[in-house]
């Protein structure tokens, strides 16, 4: 690489390399990383908090392990960003919502446990849509972020922050989580990789939930060899989470380069219809091309259910998010308005303290669970969940890997879509399968679309637990596309 | 009004003896500083996920398997959204339509003779915190502030629902107490009414024979008397209700123990929906059927059985059984007892220790566990007495000093000179010689006045410093007086 090139360009891989061999420190890195935070912060707003005493503590803690000659881990010293949904202790975490404006936790959750134990250093906490709630963290109850490709453009969401902190190389990876594709759009529309793990790999214990049976933390990066390093810190059982699967971990990077010659890949016809933009459509065509190419055999497959996802998505989120969201009433921290009695401070703080999309989405899951409509919604939700999940078991009886643009469309522009949330919601249509099947999913960049010049996400959904194959179908193709363009608030890397 | 039916059916929230909460690490106990057996977890902090405490389910499976239940082969957790200040999350962790146990039966029987109630389910739960509402009624609408403490939120629940089988507050005493038994049995929960580790709700209704009547719930039942009292309350004014021509409408009340009426609650507290939907954060509890039989073989012999077992084996009456039987730790102690006092007549074991050694305990603010006379010297004690040693009344003299040292019956009868004397040959001059001191009273005697055979009763005995066995003098005196 080349001297003159400055380290925030550098993938995690490139840097881990420097940092083991002693041509750098931790401390400088992170120190590096900080000077470019405060150059780009101003335009992206990718933090609610930034922690540089934090993360330079951890630096030199890394930096002062490796003078004794002890090894602080294989990717020990690399700087990392936190979704702010992420509970990190004596770390300000609101979630993105003012009623948990003042809210520092008293436990760090297992996922940030396993990235201090792992030595990285956390540069801040990530802003997000109000408890992950958007697809483009305008629902933000602090500020939007703005895509570095394009600053007028939402970087997608909820995870808006933790994508737009990668592209803009504030950060070389980041952590977010996805409950519907809250890492895999904002990882399309932002230019990055992001991956959703299956359901129960990653920790949820310390992830402040939004839809409990849909939540799971996930890794950023520039690259696929850095998303699968990551991936591999964060993975692995919890006794904390009773959802947390028992299986071992396998070495995520260890398989990334064995091809796609034979791999079998249904590329799904429903999300290759309509609504789809032109550009977006001609970059994955071209990249079925090249796996082709590669070796992989690629067909189309009709997952008739896959339409009704965004649906039952909508029932099922919403109404367990009614009940997560409970418990911020004012009673013990957070937000508290008062008034004359505590039903009414309840009452008031969470009519203060909740953002609209927030309350919508509240207001919906309380419906779908109510008296007499639970069957009506929430009930035939969960059918239609079970009928996704056996059209995903009947397509891998063919396929070892299912294919589909990540998001419909290029990041769309700040405001465009607020006043409506429909068209909003319709941004997940892609990732809400994988999510409901509660199986894992990786988005990565296959270049722009002609039309607006920014970046189109592919995404390559596995079965459960199947992460090593999507990762190595990724890595190929990644590999095959060669270097990609970069977001504009790169300017020209000298 | 006579030909009323009452209807009776109990909801019973036992709290579990566990060593941590139901969904956390915390200790489980009872008082302590407000907010000091807390973590993030039972404060329902954002973030924080239940894992659910094994033993918790062991326990709940105890008491269902000993209540005739069927164990569900895969019991799901459902939440339960509610707002209350002392819930934490602002829904509750229960069980709902798929329950850890189903469809039991416990056998109650009071003086009408004994019923069959049916358990309808056993499920688990956690049990919310504590609140204080401060100003005005103590209501969370008219209070000025209210305190919160969390040290009781987590705290494992069992919930027991029964059928509406039972017919008489009696019996729904009867089946709160055998019910309180079996949990003390099982070793699964304290049992302490007065600290609210039981609490009960009963429906009652009463109605023409073959019809339904409203059902009325009761709530804030909270010691075996307050719901008897509550009951026999709510039949009188629901068949005075009816006997005026009224009707009874379904609804909620509140006992007020210290006026000792019921009171309608306000609808709006008790209109909830409260959207019970399976909780996401837990998986289906699916007990092996290793570990049933493990959790199924540690259960112990039961009242009922223990029961039968006492009046068979031992001679005794069912009111002495039961009144034995109710307790584990006086079952117990009255077995080893009986055993100690081999060769005496069990029943008098048992009159020693439900008459005489619980009276003292309960005088003295003991209990059996904390006593210092232990079963066998109890035992041995009955054995002096039965066998003529001592008289019943030194026994009870001999008792009162083993209560305050612990010794045994035979050092203390040694020490205080104790022995009884019955030898008709050291007692026959006793007698003579207190007849020829009282002449006097022997001749009014012998003139038909029977009156002052006390006097001279109490003569002999003060002569042999209470020594005398009783039943020898009055034999001598009545063939000396003759004489």
């Amino acid at each position: 690489m080349s001297p003159a090139r400055p380290l925030w360009t550098s993938t995690a891989t490139e840097l881990i390399a420097l940092l083991r061999s002693g041509e750098l420190s931790a401390t400088d890195l992170t120190r590096s990383l900080l000077d470019r935070i405060e150059e780009v912060e101003g335009d992206v707003r990718a933090f609610i908090t930034l922690t540089p005493e934090v993360a330079l503590a951890k630096a030199k803690a890394v930096d002062d392990a490796r003078a004794r000659g002890e090894d602080p881990g294989p990717i020990a010293g690399v700087p990392v960003a936190v979704k702010d949904i992420i509970a990190t202790r004596g770390v300000r975490t609101t979630a993105g919502s003012k009623i948990l404006h003042n809210y520092v936790p008293p436990y760090s959750a297992t996922v940030a446990d396993r990235l201090e134990a792992a030595g990285l250093p956390m540069l801040g906490k990530t802003n997000l849509d109000e408890f992950a709630m958007g697809s483009s963290t305008e629902n933000s109850a602090w500020v939007p972020t703005h895509n570095p490709w394009d600053l007028d453009r939402v970087p997608g969401g909820s995870s808006g922050g933790s994508a737009a902190a990668v592209a803009a190389g504030e950060a070389p990876w980041s952590i977010g989580t996805d409950t519907g594709g809250s890492i895999r759009q904002p990882a399309s529309l932002s230019g990055v990789v992001g991956l959703k793990p299956t359901y129960g790999l990653v920790s949820r214990s310390g992830l402040i939930a939004f839809a409990s049976s849909l939540d799971q933390a996930g890794p950023f990066a520039r690259t696929v060899a850095d998303v699968a390093l990551l991936l591999g810190v964060m993975a692995g059982h919890d006794p904390r989470d009773a959802t947390s699967l028992p299986n071992p971990v396998p070495d995520y990077s260890a398989g990334l380069a064995g091809g796609v010659k034979g791999l079998r890949i249904g590329v799904v016809s429903q999300l290759m219809g309509e609504g789809v933009q032109s550009g977006v459509r001609t970059r994955i065509e071209e990249s079925i091309a090249l796996l082709t190419k590669l070796g992989a055999e690629v067909g189309e497959v009709s997952l008739p259910t896959f339409d009704l996802g965004i649906d039952v998505y909508y029932l099922i989120a919403p109404a367990e998010a009614s009940a997560n969201l409970a418990r911020f009433d004012g009673v013990r921290y957070g937000l508290r308005v008062d008034a004359e009695d505590i039903v009414k401070m309840n009452s008031r703080t969470r009519a203060e303290g909740f953002g609209a999309e927030v309350k919508r989405r509240i207001m919906l899951g309380t419906y779908a669970l109510s008296a007499g409509y639970y069957d009506a919604y929430y009930g035939k939700a969960q059918k239609v969940r079970t009928l996704i999940i056996r059209d995903f078991a009947r397509a891998y009886e063919n396929y070892d890997v299912l294919l589909s643009p990540t998001s419909p469309t290029t990041a769309f522009g700040i405001g465009e879509k607020t006043q409506d949330p429909l068209t909003m919601y319709l941004s997940d249509v892609c990732t809400v399968p994988t999510s409901l099947a509660g199986a894992t999913a990786i988005s990565i960049p296959c270049g722009v679309a002609p039309e607006d010049g920014l970046p189109v996400g592919l995404q390559l959904m596995g079965k459960a637990l199947d992460e090593a194959t999507i990762l190595r179908a990724a890595y190929a193709l990644e590999q095959e596309l060669g270097p990609m363009p970069h977001p504009l608030l790169w300017g020209e890397p000298s | 009004m006579s030909d009323l039916v009452t209807t009776i059916g109990l909801e019973i929230h036992c709290e579990l003896a566990t060593s941590t909460k139901m969904f956390c690490g915390c200790a489980v106990g009872f008082g302590g500083e407000p907010n000091t057996r807390v973590c993030q977890v039972c404060l329902g902090h954002p973030g924080t996920l239940p894992v659910p405490n094994e033993q918790a389910v062991a326990y709940a499976i105890k008491i269902a398997v000993a209540l005739g239940c069927g164990i569900a082969p895969s019991s799901i957790f459902h939440r339960k959204n509610y707002f209350y200040p002392d819930m934490p999350k602002n829904y509750q962790i229960s069980q709902y339509d798929i329950p850890l146990g189903l469809k039991g039966v416990l056998e109650v029987t009071t003086d009408a003779g004994t019923r069959a109630v049916g358990i309808t389910r056993v499920h688990l739960e956690e049990d919310t915190g504590k609140s204080l509402h401060m100003g005005s009624g103590g209501r969370i609408h008219d209070a000025t502030y209210s305190l919160e403490d969390f040290n009781r939120a987590g705290t494992p629940l069992v919930e027991i629902v029964t059928e509406p089988d039972m017919t008489s507050p009696e019996e729904g005493r009867a089946f709160a107490q055998e019910l309180r038994s079996i949990l003390e049995y099982l070793e699964v929960s304290d049992v302490r009414l007065e600290e609210g580790s039981m609490r009960f709700d009963a429906n009652i209704s009463v109605a023409p024979p073959g019809e339904r009547g409203a059902k009325v719930e009761v709530k804030n039942l909270n010691s075996l008397k307050s719901l008897h009292r509550a009951l026999a309350y709510e039949e009188v004014r629901q068949r005075e209700v009816l006997g005026g021509g009224g009707a009874i409408d379904q609804s909620t009340r509140h006992w007020d123990e210290r006026s000792g009426v019921t009171r309608p609650l306000r609808t709006k507290e008790h209109a909830f929906d409260y959207r019970y939907f399976p909780e996401p954060d837990l998986v289906p509890i699916k007990p092996s059927p290793e570990w049933l039989e493990a959790i199924t073989s540690g259960i112990p012999e039961l009242p009922p059985a223990r029961r039968r077992r006492f009046i068979a084996d031992y001679g005794l009456t069912p009111y002495d059984a039961n009144v034995l039987v109710a307790s584990r730790a006086a079952a117990d102690y009255f077995e080893d007892a009986a055993a100690a006092a081999a060769g005496i007549e069990p029943k008098q074991v048992a009159n020693w220790l439900a008459n005489d050694l619980l009276g003292r305990l309960s005088e003295r603010g003991e209990d059996l566990e904390t006593t210092r006379v232990t079963p066998q010297a109890l035992g041995a004690l009955v054995g002096l007495v039965a066998g003529g040693s001592i008289s019943g009344a030194q026994g009870k003299v001999v008792l009162d000093e083993m209560m305050v040292s612990g010794r045994p019956p035979a050092e203390i009868v040694e020490e205080k000179g104790l022995k009884q004397v019955s030898g008709r040959s050291e007692l026959k001059a006793v007698v003579a010689g207190v007849l020829a001191a009282n002449s006097d009273v022997v001749d009014r005697i012998r003139g038909g006045d029977a009156k002052p055979q006390g006097f001279l009763v109490g003569q002999i005995m003060k002569a042999t410093k209470g020594q005398a066995n009783p039943a020898v003098v009055q034999e001598l005196l009545k063939e000396m007086l003759q004489g």
